[in-house]
């Protein structure tokens, strides 16, 4: 009995002294992160890159995070809420992860936020831009590593104004709360600066053909700015051009319009479409050019802003965990500890999150050029170190409502 | 006047896509009772086919045929191996070419991936016309003379053509064309290989305009059902009225009232049902 007993304690002092550092985590298993992305659907190439993105950050660090092993638990949205909320009650209560990241769409977003509060499982939101879950209905437990949908607007709209000189805008959006978001915050700035959004249409979501909308397009117009989203920017700049427009009208967007994922496949008709974004492939830093590089070297493309975003995410949940020691168990300390990390070099640039828990980061504003054969988002002008709130004091812009499809009003329709 | 224009002419194509989609979904429909839910996957394959035979070095005539071709060899062969034994059972056909359709959406993925991809245009398609203030881009006006063409192919053969008598008696009276002699079951695969050719002629068309991409087998699958609910079920006429008014319908809907884009284009849909359930041109 006695023997036994010293004959595990030799044991388990022998796992220690191999084993090194962070063996004592090692007993408590391994992080498990479970991971939402739309992996089947319209959007299953967004979701590809988001996976690949966590996964080559765990591949570069060997799958460890704090001296413990990382398991990844990924689940498909299919890009549904009510997919997306199985799918999460999945992944807490029978896989009982310990932490949850990824998502896409901002209505799946808003879907998912009171769910994990109710949890209280810390869930990192990497692409998910919903804007008033770190504006007017802030998660407590969700963490944004990513953007609001209106943060790369606000600069836009201004500087739009002042350094294309276009005074007379139509906006053409997906009819859901990011196209609300992203057209809303660029009306906000633009007509502050004394630009006029003259036409706004809202073509739903899963739009396949856009012609009865391009073709109601004022004529009076100096360009144009469309909000795309995952299939129907691959659609939207042929059409454009079709309809003739592209000759007439210089093409504007949100930064989902020229999606690095879609670059590929859209032909020379894209080149000129300029759009802001937290993130281009074409940044030119050292960390950049490794990432872009690396990230090719392993997937055969070129990074999207999605997968930017989810390489960071995994640097995120270790600098937390790195900071409390791998107890990652202690839900209230790892919040904390989410909530404090910056990273100075990640490939898009400084990020670190504002009193609201939204990263303020770079905007950088980028145009379509074509450089050996392919299509880049060439940056033409950045923006250091912008918070969801623009020029804006928080307290203010939050008495506004959350944009939407009537707000800012089309005062110049 | 240049708004109502346009816009007719958006109608139009749009509507001409969906008859090359609904056409072939209408006869297999009408004939055989089955309500095929893998059609979308035809359109979605054939439109990855003729992608593939592109990057292959292909042109672009040739990419469609092959897409169309090889989706009517997959067609025959879901039929035979399995439609063919559910023959009458409803229930079990529906939840086959509902599962096929699922299976043929995950194999995309896996072969294809799932990044987007438009088809390239040669340059004789692209580009648009203008007539003063009008444009009319030149693939909206090959789409339309595409389905043009196969309409009138069809109409001769199904008319003119003893192969086509022996289809509509298919369809009229399966029990009554089996006891003249008909061969029923070869009249019904190549019926079936005939909708599902069209349905992938028309994936790899649209690959030119709306691209091809995962998704877009269940995302064109509705239209394609109001088309044939509307025309009524195998009749050449219905899917032909029927694709234009849903063209039509969507595209003004959309541009009258965008707010109420599904309610123009659902209403009158449940309209036409509640006074003629057998849809505009279908017999009961």
């Amino acid at each position: 009995m006695g023997g036994k007993v010293i004959g595990s304690i030799l044991a388990a002092l022998v796992l220690v002294a191999t084993w090194g550092p962070g063996a004592a985590w090692a007993q408590k298993g391994p992080i498990k992160i479970g991971f939402l992305a739309p992996m089947t659907g319209g959007a299953a190439q967004v979701g590809k890159d988001m996976v690949n993105g966590l996964t080559m950050w765990l591949e570069e660090h060997g799958h460890i995070i704090a001296g413990r092993k990382v398991e990844v638990i990924v689940e498909d949205t299919q890009g549904q809420p009510n997919v997306a909320l199985t799918k999460l009650r999945k992944l807490v209560e029978s896989d009982k992860v310990q932490v949850l990241a990824g998502g896409l769409f901002a209505h799946v977003g808003y879907a998912l936020a009171p769910k994990v509060d109710e949890y209280r499982i810390p869930m990192l939101y990497p692409v998910m831009a919903a804007d008033d879950l770190t504006q007017r209905k802030p998660a407590r437990w969700v963490v944004r590593t990513g953007w609001t949908s209106s943060q790369p607007s606000h600069p836009f709209g201004e500087w739009v104004v002042k350094t294309l000189g276009y005074k007379r805008v139509v906006t053409i959006g997906i009819d859901y709360a990011f196209g609300w978001e992203v057209v809303g915050g660029f009306q906000k700035t633009f007509e502050e600066a004394g630009g006029q959004i003259i036409q706004k249409l809202w073509p739903p979501l899963g739009t396949t053909d856009f012609a009865p909308y391009l073709s109601q397009v004022r004529r009076d117009a100096d360009a144009v700015f469309a909000l795309m989203v995952a299939a129907s920017s691959l659609r939207f700049p042929r059409q454009y051009a079709d309809a003739g427009l592209k000759a007439r009208l210089p093409l504007l967007g949100g930064g989902t319009t020229f999606d690095e994922f879609v670059l590929p496949s859209l032909g020379d008709e894209a080149i000129g479409g300029i759009s802001p974004l937290i993130y281009s492939a074409a940044i030119d830093t050292p960390v950049n050019r490794r990432f872009v590089k690396e990230y090719r070297a392993r997937y055969g493309k070129v990074p999207s802003y999605y997968s930017e975003s989810c390489y960071t995410t995994g640097q995120w949940i270790n600098d937390a965990a790195k900071s409390i020691g791998g107890d990652v168990e202690d839900r209230e300390k790892f919040l904390a500890a989410l909530r404090k990390v910056e990273v100075p070099d990640a490939p898009r640039g400084p990020v670190k999150l504002d009193a609201y828990g939204n990263p303020i980061q770079n905007i950088y504003v980028r145009k379509v050029e074509k450089k050996d054969g392919e299509l880049w988002n060439t940056v033409i002008q950045t923006f250091p170190a912008v918070s969801q709130f623009g020029k804006y004091k928080p307290e203010e812009f939050l008495k506004q409502p959350v944009y939407d499809r009537n707000f800012p009003p089309c005062k110049y329709c | 006047m240049d708004f109502w224009i346009s816009q007719l002419f958006n109608g139009v194509s749009y509507g001409a896509l969906l008859f090359l989609l609904a056409g072939g979904l209408s006869l297999i429909f009408g004939m055989m009772r089955i309500v095929n839910m893998t059609h979308g996957s035809y359109y979605l394959l054939g439109g990855y086919v003729a992608l593939t035979v592109i990057w292959r070095g292909g042109n672009f005539v040739l990419a469609v045929l092959l897409g169309a071709l090889a989706i009517a060899a997959v067609g025959i062969g879901e039929w035979n191996a399995f439609l063919k034994r559910l023959s009458g059972q409803e229930l079990g056909q529906v939840l086959t070419t509902m599962g096929f359709a699922l299976i043929f959406q995950d194999l995309a993925l896996l072969i294809w991936g799932g990044d987007p991809y438009t088809i390239p245009v040669p340059a004789v398609l692209s580009g648009a016309y203008t007539v003063g203030q009008l444009y009319f881009p030149v693939y909206r006006i090959f789409i339309v003379a595409v389905a043009a063409l196969v309409a009138v192919v069809l109409w001769l053969v199904l008319e003119r053509t003893r192969i086509g008598a022996m289809m509509r008696a298919t369809v009229d009276d399966p029990e009554m064309a089996r006891g003249v002699g008909i061969n029923v079951y070869l009249i019904s695969m190549a019926v079936f290989a005939l909708g599902a050719t069209l349905a992938a002629l028309a994936g790899a068309v649209a690959g030119g305009f709306v691209g091809v991409y995962p998704g877009a087998d269940f995302e064109i699958l509705p239209y394609a059902f109001v088309v044939v609910i509307v025309g009524g079920m195998g009749s050449l006429k219905g899917a032909l009225i029927g694709s234009l008014m849903v063209g039509l319908l969507d595209n003004f809907g959309k541009a009258l009232f965008p707010e109420l884009s599904y309610f123009t284009l659902f209403a009158p849909m449940a309209a036409i049902l509640a006074v003629r359930p057998t849809g505009l041109f279908g017999r009961a």
